[in-house]
């Protein structure tokens, strides 16, 4: 179990991060939310796997660890609120420059915007 | 206050006066700066009789104990030389540069820089702590940067106080981690414990490193070869200030802090080998550079240059003596250069030129300053009846004296005397050629006797080198004692400061120093043609060169690396995150630990080959965003049943709300943004891009198998055993969130807020491009309100909100809680936002999203504050059992009222945020329809 666990959380990292490396500011949220799933994931886990433990006191022997839990309960809370200030700041950007590249200039029109500047002068 | 203390805090706060007196005249100016340094010099002279009796004054303030920081001052006999000096001739050079600046000059300003530079010296020479001393000895050089480029209209200026910055600026570096490590082996900063273990030094293997740290320090403070370029290239000072700083002063540091440390450092082949043998160069060098200078400052430069190069020899000869001779030349050179200098100030003041082949027979146009300007470099070429001479004498005599060159001992004394031919012939350059020698050539100003007072510093000085040359040891005799004691650290040999010591070597070394100078000046024109063939490199270009290739290689460096694209930025983050992370891996002997692995279940593995498919098609499908989206829904609902498979409801329940909020907020935004992603890496960077990834995963993935496969020694277990007695609550999770952590919720509670207040700001006034249809062109629905979506949502409102205040009330023993419960209260008022519009809503509903996130973290922070008020820590909690009828027994908690507190803020958060964005939608869209 626990090596497929370490896979997928492996594989999500991944992908999240070659979106992060994107040049376009929505596929950049969509690997940030992508790895703090995984980020969450990772976290839970340094509690290790338990099937079946109790989740309350007096329900059973065995508890899963509470500590890990409640860290990655408050991420996943302010993993949304860090989603959300990221997606808004990429409209922002996209409303204030035209354009939805992290760079904040598209790259095939860097030719013409500078031929575009240069007639202007 | 004691008075040592006073010393350097007086000229500190000697500092303002020119600055608030420089609105009078100059003459008034110059008065009320001197008279703080002068109140200064009296209170040294105060204490001088005890120092020259043996004592030695130490005052200690302590700062951080712990890092051996303090602020500490010491008066000994050395400190004692310098200080008279520094203010001695600081007094000096206040009195000259008032007549030596110009009315367009801001007399302030320089007085100020002068002052603050007074103080830096005098705190080198006066710390009693190692880390104190470079702290001034930094100052120094920052003051003298200033100095020099005091006239900073001149690009001659500019250029040679930063090319003295750098030089000294580096070494200072040098000298800090050469002290660092010192105090580091001895164990404390303190001087004099440091001046005690000399032994313990020299025996450590850090010692090398040390002792070439400092020497760096002390060899580019006093510009010693191979970094004498600098003090040539600092002449474009104005002269008090090359007089001060560039003679007597400053350059002398280094020589300072060699003999500071000469108990601690000297007395090795090391020490003997790199300071003798850089100062042995030094010396023959400058003396050689002096003799080919046609600018009457460069000549006075480099002979600086080849004096200090002269006692850095002595100083490393090693021998008792050779440190008494080092120190009474210190105190020459700096009576005869400060006044040649001077000299050479006035002259360039009164006849407007610098330059030797201009200035000719200047005897009958100023016979006055000549006498005085000739009786002092007689004392540097080392005529008898002068100080010079007898300085000259006792390095002549300890040249003869060392034999720790073996067998070509010979050769130093050989090379001495061959450097004091060259002094001799420059110093006779210096007389013959500005004051005879034919008539000035086309000088701009006919020149003249400067005024009276411009004449007084000179006067003083030079009346020093006679009165020390024929009463050495009644005038200082007790001073260079005193100051040799301390500079040894005890044990001063015998030694005579008599003129005449008979007919000997040293004589006939002085004598054919003498004639040896004459017939090189006699034959100078050889030599100038000589030199002639030489391309002509000058330091300060090579300097410039060198800087301006740093920069210019600096500047591609940042262009490469920092050219504004927060991609390229990300990629040199996350190589950097392999490098770091990846490292400390191959440490790791196993992957897999010895913990028994979960066995796979049917369930897990269906759960697992869902989750690693729908991440792959939203890296797949990343360009067709709504469907990218969808994707990655299906992620977050996996992690979900993950959370939920794994013991963790908390987290399950977080996560589903959590999710539904997300996805909402994404499609909102993508309904702003363009649909599709352009197609736009090249291959080669798609590779790049897969292959780092790649790497992060495998190693994420590979340092979570090795935890999970370690056993867990984990803190929860006092969590788990406390949870029900000392925070009432059987929900560990929520305990722990709402009780035993709860500054950290509180905290994490506040960022939420802040988040989203900062989302409110840039949401507002936000202009965006309004989209009339879909991908394909087809234009929104006109039924924006499904009749089906609002009917049944307004139903399922009670029904939410009745599972929220479920979650909520039960969270302290059962899975729920405020975030939960907020969240779900979240989508729940969602919900009917997009059932319903933003305008329904605002209608009905009739809640400010702000003084909820306010009021929310308010309540969480009075419930901490409250324990305040039964005399307990923030945050203490408190819970007791009560029976009601009907209800039965329940519980009150105050963990329950700061878990209210979370429970508001997150529902504020949540719907500040997509309530704004959603309303965007409407207005924008409204004002669309309008334009059409």
């Amino acid at each position: 179990m626990e090596g497929v666990y370490a896979f997928c959380v492996g594989l999500m990292t991944a992908c999240g991060i070659f979106l992060t490396l994107r040049g376009r500011s929505f596929s950049v949220v969509v690997g940030l939310t992508l790895l703090s799933y995984a980020v969450n994931l990772f976290l839970f886990a340094s509690g290790r796997l338990k099937l079946d433990a109790a989740a309350v006191l007096g329900m059973s022997e065995e508890y899963g660890d509470p500590l890990p839990q409640a860290l990655v309960l408050t991420a996943i809370v302010i993993g949304f609120a860090m989603t959300a200030f990221a997606v808004i700041l990429a409209m922002r950007a996209r409303a204030d420059l035209g354009n939805d590249h992290v760079d904040g200039r598209n790259p095939q029109t860097k030719e013409s915007a500078r031929q575009k500047a240069g007639g202007q002068r | 206050m004691n008075t040592l203390l006073c010393i350097p805090l007086l000229v500190l706060l000697g500092t303002l006066v020119p600055l608030c007196s420089t609105r009078y005249s100059r003459t008034a100016c110059a008065f009320l700066t001197a008279a703080l340094p002068a109140v200064a010099l009296f209170l040294v002279l105060q204490l001088a009789p005890a120092i020259l009796d043996g004592q030695r004054f130490q005052t200690a303030i302590e700062w951080v104990p712990s890092l051996g920081l303090s602020l500490a001052f010491r008066l000994d006999g050395l400190s004692l030389l310098f200080s008279l000096l520094i203010l001695g001739i600081g007094l000096l050079v206040i009195l000259y540069a008032r007549y030596y600046l110009s009315s367009n000059d801001n007399i302030g300003k320089f007085f100020c820089y002068l002052i603050l530079f007074m103080f830096a010296m005098l705190g080198v020479v006066m710390s009693d702590n190692l880390i104190q001393m470079w702290v001034f000895w930094e100052l120094t050089s920052i003051s003298s940067f200033l100095l020099i480029s005091f006239w900073g209209h001149k690009s001659d200026a500019r250029k040679g106080a930063r090319m003295a910055l750098t030089i000294t600026g580096t070494g200072g570096l040098f000298l800090l981690a050469g002290l660092l490590m010192l105090g580091n082996v001895v164990g404390s900063f303190e001087l004099q414990t440091v001046l005690d273990s000399g032994d313990v030094i020299r025996a450590s293997s850090a010692y090398p490193v040390i002792t070439v740290l400092i020497l760096i320090g002390a060899f580019t403070k006093s510009a010693q070869f191979p970094f004498h370029f600098w003090l040539p290239n600092a002449m474009a000072a104005p002269t008090p200030v090359s007089a001060y700083l560039h003679s007597a002063t400053m350059v002398k540091a280094g020589i300072f802090l060699m003999a500071r440390f000469y108990p601690s450092l000297a007395g090795t082949d090391l020490w003997f080998l790199m300071v003798s043998m850089t100062g042995l160069a030094t010396f023959l060098l400058g003396g050689y550079l002096a003799l080919f200078q046609h600018d009457l400052k460069g000549l006075l430069a480099n002979s600086t240059i080849s004096h200090l190069g002269l006692i850095t020899l002595l100083l490393g000869m090693g021998t008792d003596l050779a440190l008494v001779a080092a120190i009474f030349h210190i105190i020459n050179h700096a009576t005869f250069k400060a006044s040649l200098f001077m000299a050479a100030g006035i002259i360039d003041h009164e006849s407007g030129s610098r330059d030797m082949r201009q200035l000719n027979g200047l005897w009958k146009y100023m016979p006055y300053t000549a006498t005085l300007a000739m009786v002092a470099s007689m004392a540097m070429a080392g005529v008898p009846l002068l100080n010079g001479f007898l300085s000259k004498e006792m390095f002549f005599n300890e040249t003869l004296h060392q034999n720790s060159l073996g067998s070509i001992s010979w050769m130093v004394p050989v090379l001495a005397t061959l450097g004091g031919v060259l002094s001799v012939a420059y110093s006779l350059r210096f007389i013959h050629d500005v004051f005879f020698n034919g008539e000035p050539i086309n000088l701009p100003k006919t020149p003249h006797e400067p005024p009276r007072y411009m004449r007084v510093p000179v006067e003083v000085l030079v009346a020093l080198c006679l009165a020390v040359g024929i009463f050495p040891s009644f005038i200082v005799g007790d001073l260079l004692y005193s100051a040799s004691n301390a500079a040894l650290n005890g044990d001063v040999p015998s030694y005579s400061l008599a003129i005449w010591h008979g007919f000997n070597i040293p004589l006939l070394m002085s004598a054919i120093a003498l004639v040896g100078g004459l017939v090189v000046y006699y034959n100078r024109q050889h030599l100038f043609k000589f030199q002639a063939q030489f391309p002509t490199n000058d330091p300060k270009i090579l300097f410039e060169r060198a800087i301006q290739q740093l920069v210019s290689k600096a500047t591609w460096f940042i262009g490469f690396t920092e050219n504004g694209s927060l991609q390229r930025y990300m990629y040199f983050l996350m190589m950097l995150t392999i490098i770091v992370s990846a490292y400390p891996l191959l440490d790791l002997d196993a992957t897999a630990g010895h913990r028994p692995e979960i066995p796979l279940d049917a369930l897990s593995i269906t759960g697992a080959v869902l989750l690693s498919l729908a991440s792959l098609a939203t890296v797949i499908w990343h360009r067709r965003r709504m469907v990218a989206l969808l994707t990655l829904s299906v992620v977050g609902l996996i992690v979900t049943l993950a959370f939920a498979r794994f013991s963790a409801p908390d987290l399950a329940l977080t996560q589903l709300s959590v999710e539904v909020v997300t996805i909402i907020l994404l499609m909102l935004a993508l309904f702003f943004l363009p649909q599709k992603t352009p197609k736009e890496s090249s291959p080669r960077r798609v590779v790049r891009d897969l292959g780092i990834s790649a790497m992060i995963g495998g190693i994420v993935g590979t340092v979570i198998f090795a935890l999970m496969t370690r056993p867990l020694d984990t803190i929860s277990d006092f969590f788990t055993e406390n949870s029900k007695t000392g925070g009432g609550g059987t929900n560990v999770v929520n305990v722990i969130l709402v009780d035993f952590r709860g500054f950290d919720t509180l905290g994490e509670i506040t960022v939420l807020g802040i988040a989203a207040l900062g989302i409110f700001k840039l949401i507002s006034r936000m202009r965006l491009y309004m989209p009339s249809g879909n991908e394909q062109g087809r234009p929104w629905s006109s039924d924006r309100h499904p009749l089906m979506l609002s009917v049944v949502s307004q139903s399922l409102l009670p029904l939410a909100l009745l599972v929220s205040a479920y979650i909520f009330l039960r969270g302290h023993n059962m899975p729920g809680g405020g975030f939960i419960a907020g969240l779900i209260t979240s989508v729940a008022i969602i919900q009917q936002y997009v059932a319903h519009g933003v305008d329904w809503i605002k209608d009905r509903l009739k809640l400010d999203y702000q003084i909820m996130i306010g009021s929310g973290i308010g309540i969480a922070t009075l419930t901490g504050l409250g324990s305040w008020l039964f005399g307990r820590p923030f945050l203490t909690s408190w819970f007791d059992y009560f029976y009601l009828p009907v209800i039965g027994k329940f519980e009150l908690a105050s963990a329950m009222l700061f878990d209210l507190g979370v429970f508001l803020t997150v529902v504020g958060a949540t719907m500040l945020i997509l309530a704004n964005l959603g309303q965007l939608t409407t207005s924008e869209r409204a004002v669309y329809e309008e334009e059409v």
